[in-house]
């Protein structure tokens, strides 16, 4: 049992990466990433959104849609859950969590339509995987995501002050790091 | 040609605003699925009867959904249709959603479709949502055929699965990988900065011209991707702001 969620951990997290070999989370991975601050604070939001959304959705998929037959709904429930639970969290933290919500409330609302996090609730529905190994999944996807954006951040950090081509400053030489990532995390793939 | 005539919005959707090369709206599934020119062309195909359909039906409850919870209304409408789509697809080409995968219901969070949704449809007549749906489609699949036939050319040799390149040439299989999808569209965005840069040295208002997911991907929760599009209603308003706000200075004076 430990062993399979070790093994989901370090797939989910490193070798199937969610945003340089699943290209889920694009937007925020590129958008979020001119300052490691910033890019850590994004991160730690997604864990803490990504987490609960796949507990809940597994649970709602457990207990609502198989034993009423509808599964067919999945896509269209999730992503009412997910954007119903992130506004849910921020009225929440608001009220009774200052600290965390300073922390990371900017972060919340850019998350609502995350690809990631559908993703995420989708894969642990299409590998059949229970609630805790989902709940896992979720939380190794996301710690992903904070790993890659978080190194991406130091890399354009370091280039602020480069000589690059005219045709290529903004979008393109950050998308050109980011392959070159992809490749280094090619390198995971030997792991399990 | 005549505004929101149905052919003035397919050549829209197709040239002037394509969603891709222009826009660069809906970047995940542009990078994901482009791995060979058949696999662009499916889930190009399958985002347009999507977009086109959707467009049509938030058309026609333009007037009956109330302001406030448009977007959730949207949200709901789209996942319905990526749904039946799916279960289509499932049905009738197999092999199609054996290779879209999980990219299939994640069409419901492309920005083109809420964008266009929140942009155009939700304020124009059922015909030409239909037909500005079809055409950013089509710009849509045109973009991800163009760029699946240019990645597996580079890495397998193939177009459509027919060889084209000499035999001496050795695939660079890195391109039909994951780390190629980053680099070939780093290469249409530098091109796209390119044509940008030169159109604003000759003066010419490249306004719409995106780049990259950088601000625009991100508005996609609030005001669906539509900054760039709301752009012409709102100069009108601005100026009046900025004068309430000179005569309030000058009261302080």
């Amino acid at each position: 049992m430990i062993k399979e969620l070790l093994i989901i951990l370090i797939s989910s997290s490193l070798v199937s990466n969610v945003v340089l070999s699943q290209f889920l989370g694009l937007c925020p991975f590129l958008g979020v990433s001119k300052k490691t601050e910033t890019a850590a604070g994004m991160g730690t939001a997604v864990i803490f959104v990504i987490t609960l959304a796949s507990a809940v959705a597994g649970l709602i998929y457990k207990f609502i849609l198989v034993p009423f037959d509808l599964t067919y709904l999945q896509t269209i429930v999730f992503i009412l859950v997910i954007a119903a639970l992130v506004q849910f969290v921020e009225m929440f933290l608001k009220k009774f969590m200052k600290a965390l919500y300073q922390a990371l409330g900017v972060y919340l609302p850019l998350i609502t339509t995350n690809c990631a996090v559908l993703g995420v609730a989708l894969t642990n529905v299409q590998k059949n995987y229970g609630i805790l190994a989902g709940i896992v999944n979720g939380f190794a996807t996301a710690v992903g995501f904070t790993i890659s954006i978080v190194i991406l951040a130091g890399i354009r950090e370091k280039m602020e002050y480069n000589d690059i081509p005219e045709s290529f400053k903004g979008m393109p030489i950050v998308l050109v790091s980011a392959g070159l990532m992809a490749i280094a995390f090619c390198g995971f793939s030997g792991l399990l | 040609m005549k505004q929101n005539s149905v052919l003035e919005r397919l050549v829209n959707g197709l040239v002037k605003e394509n969603p891709t090369f222009v826009l660069m709206l809906g970047m995940c599934p542009t990078l994901a699925v482009t791995t060979s020119a058949i696999n662009g062309m499916g889930m190009g195909l399958t985002t347009m009867v999507v977009l086109a359909l959707s467009n049509m039906f938030i058309s026609l409850l333009r007037k009956v959904i109330p302001d406030k919870v448009r977007i959730p209304a949207f949200i709901v409408i789209i996942a319905s249709f990526v749904t039946v789509v799916e279960l289509l697809l499932k049905a009738y080409i197999p092999f199609l959603y054996d290779a879209l995968g999980l990219y299939i219901p994640l069409i419901v969070v492309n920005c083109i479709i809420l964008g266009r949704a929140e942009a155009y449809a939700s304020k124009n007549g059922v015909i030409s949502s239909l037909f500005d749906g079809i055409g950013m489609g089509l710009g849509f699949t045109l973009a991800l055929t163009v760029i699946g036939a240019v990645r597996e050319l580079l890495g397998a040799g193939e177009v459509f699965g027919y060889a084209v390149m000499p035999e001496s040439y050795v695939p660079c299989s890195i391109f039909v990988l994951a780390p190629g999808a980053f680099f070939v569209l780093a290469a249409l965005t530098a091109i796209q900065n390119n044509v940008k840069l030169a159109g604003e040295r000759k003066g010419r208002d490249m306004s719409k011209v995106g780049s990259g997911c950088s601000s625009d991907c991100m508005n996609c929760s609030e005001a669906g991707c539509s900054k760039r599009f709301y752009d012409e209603n709102t100069k009108a308003e601005e100026p009046k702001e900025e004068t309430a706000i000179e005569k309030e200075e000058e009261k302080n004076d």
